[in-house]
């Protein structure tokens, strides 16, 4: 039986798939992984359907035991993966681990999530037609909970096809860069009428810095108030993630995976679809800029975001990488080292 | 009958069918009877509904239905059907063991409205309350219909820790705890029922648009169902009435 061992959970560790859909209406939040574009890649990269459950780590990364031969790949934020402690594991790429390795992960350098698919997808039950973990109501992924040290995760057994999965990779220049100053893109309203001008204006002119309390569940912002007309709250109606609730307060508020499916607070704004994995990768202290689009805009970017995955699947059939190679240089009498991949065309 | 409603994005995969803003069962019943059109059209590209007090909204894929397909698809519905046609609706009937340990802040509703605890309880188990809707934690029902004459504000100082099935009041509004959470309600019963329960076929009990009507009784019988519920055996009794015609 293949399977997974955690040696080291990380700081919050979760399983994920691509959520509970069909249970808002009792109030069942939907989960799901926050960076939904990582997650996808990860899956295709080793084979999987995208909709796949993954390991989502958050800011720490921990350490995993492989007891089978396995392609995995890693995708999302840079925790700096290392195999057996030593060598760097390439990222966004497929990768061959071998039974008895390591993976060990850090601090994320860059960005905040970072996910971890096996080749075949994990042997978890499905709970309400998905594996997400949603902590709060205890239940999917793993016994309902975040991952803890011991725990055995295990592995769907499938015939590996290594041939077609060896060397896959996303080119370079497909791989999203995490910043820590973004600009969303976000469609007005439905309550915009609940704001002064001058709330809306300020929305849009002023940068909001993420606070400290910052999760699956929600971002809460900090920065210039949004002003309301009288009041702040509504009869409650869904919620939807990407919704920017701007409670009595005044500071924004971004509804994330784990989010309840209903709320009191009027809603400003929402961030489109596209653009939620900039937020999942954001942490305290980062910014954000809102900017105002139309729906039209808005699925346009969603079916080039679309076009784009299907490139990418297309791509696999082309090009993959060759073995790494290692060189040294030297240069004005200081020396580098460099990590070669050679892309070979599959004809 | 007049049939004001609003159709805005909510987002690039939502909408929202908004009614008139106020929270009344006729308007609640138009939501009840769009999503039923909505769920029986099965179309494509629709992947649920999120029915509240007076608006819907409805997720999407716009990779299958563009919002103006979906607006007027919506639109189309609204002028068909009208949304007035009457509908069967149930009413779950909650077993409670009211005060005692089950419901510790019954003194209080009580004393806060110079009734007896058992004026209480009667007037608390002799109403049908409308199920508006669900959400907040997995099966929560926000009820409408509570006698204002046993109105309790909420504790000053909320509980850590509130029994999954607690009955409580919080200012003219009761509800029932479906999961141990913490809060800050006047708890004046318990019911043996799981509202929620992930291990059940059907893991949530109610279902927005129906009604809930508490029955009071002792702590044998509460034992007796608790012990049923337990093992699966317990099946939770409904009745059914007409609702929304006019």
């Amino acid at each position: 039986m293949t399977s997974v061992r955690v040696i080291n959970p990380g700081m919050y560790t979760t399983i994920q798939d691509l959520g509970r859909t069909g249970y808002q209406q009792y109030g069942m939040p939907v989960s799901g992984s926050m960076d939904h574009f990582a997650h996808r890649v990860a899956n295709l990269l080793v084979g999987n359907a995208q909709n796949e459950a993954v390991i989502e780590m958050t800011i720490m990364g921990g350490t995993y035991a492989f007891d089978e031969d396995l392609f995995i790949a890693i995708t999302g934020a840079d925790m700096n993966p290392k195999l057996n402690g030593k060598n760097q594991i390439g990222m966004w790429r497929s990768v061959s681990v071998k039974k008895g390795d390591r993976v060990t992960f850090g601090a994320a350098k860059k960005g905040c999530r970072s996910y971890l698919a096996v080749a075949g997808g994990f042997d978890l039950p499905l709970v309400l037609g998905s594996k997400s973990t949603y902590v709060r109501g205890r239940f999917g992924g793993l016994e309902g909970r975040i991952l803890n040290k011991d725990d055995l995760i295990r592995v769907k057994e499938k015939k590996q096809d290594n041939q077609n999965l060896n060397g896959r990779f996303i080119p370079a220049g497909d791989i999203p860069e995490y910043e820590k100053a973004v600009n969303l893109r976000v469609l007005l309203g439905p309550q915009e009428n609940y704001f002064t001008r001058k709330g809306i204006a300020d929305f849009f002119s002023f940068p909001y810095k993420v606070s400290k309390e910052f999760d699956r569940m929600g971002y809460r912002l900090e920065g210039k108030k949004v002003e309301h007309e009288s009041s702040a709250d509504i009869i409650s109606d869904g919620i939807v993630k990407g919704a920017v609730q701007i409670p009595g307060h005044g500071n924004p508020i971004i509804m994330l995976a784990d989010c309840q499916t209903t709320g009191g607070y009027t809603k400003i704004a929402h961030v489109i679809n596209t653009d939620l994995w900039k937020v999942a990768q954001l942490k305290t202290g980062d910014t954000i800029r809102f900017e105002a689009i139309d729906i039209s805009d808005a699925h346009e970017i969603f079916r080039k975001r679309e076009q784009k995955i299907l490139e990418m699947i297309e791509g696999f059939s082309h090009k993959r990488l060759k073995d790494d190679k290692d060189f040294k240089l030297n240069i004005n009498s200081q020396s580098f080292e460099v990590k070669i991949n050679e892309v070979s065309s599959l004809k | 009958m007049e049939n004001y409603f609003q159709i805005k994005p909510v987002g690039d995969c939502a909408i929202a069918i908004e009614f008139k803003n106020e929270i009344s069962e006729e308007i609640n019943n138009n939501v009840a009877a769009l999503k039923s059109s909505i769920e029986n059209a099965q179309i494509e590209g629709v992947l649920e509904c999120i029915p509240t007090y007076r608006s819907i909204t409805i997720c999407y894929n716009p990779m299958l239905i563009s919002f103006d397909e979906l607006k007027d698809g919506i639109e189309k519905f609204m002028n068909e059907s009208g949304s007035s046609n009457e509908t069967e609706a149930r009413v779950y009937i909650i077993p409670v063991c009211y005060g005692g340990e089950y419901g510790p802040d019954l003194t209080n509703v009580a004393s806060a409205n110079n009734l007896r605890h058992q004026e209480v309880i009667e007037i608390h188990s002799s109403v049908d309350y409308r199920i508006y809707m669900l959400g907040f934690t997995p099966g929560f029902p926000y009820l409408g219909g509570m006698s204002d004459s046993i109105a309790t504000p909420r504790l000053k100082q909320p509980r850590t820790k509130i029994i999954a099935g607690s009955v409580g009041i919080a200012g003219k509004q009761t509800g029932i705890y479906p999961i141990d959470s913490p809060g800050g309600w006047q708890i004046i019963g318990r019911t043996p029922l799981k509202l929620f329960d992930i291990n059940r076929e059907i893991p949530i009990l109610l279902e927005a648009g129906n009604y809930i009507r508490f029955q009071a009784i002792d702590e044998e019988k509460y034992r007796e169902i608790e012990k049923e519920v337990k093992e699966a055996n317990y099946i939770c009794e409904t009745e059914s009435i007409t609702r929304g015609g006019v």
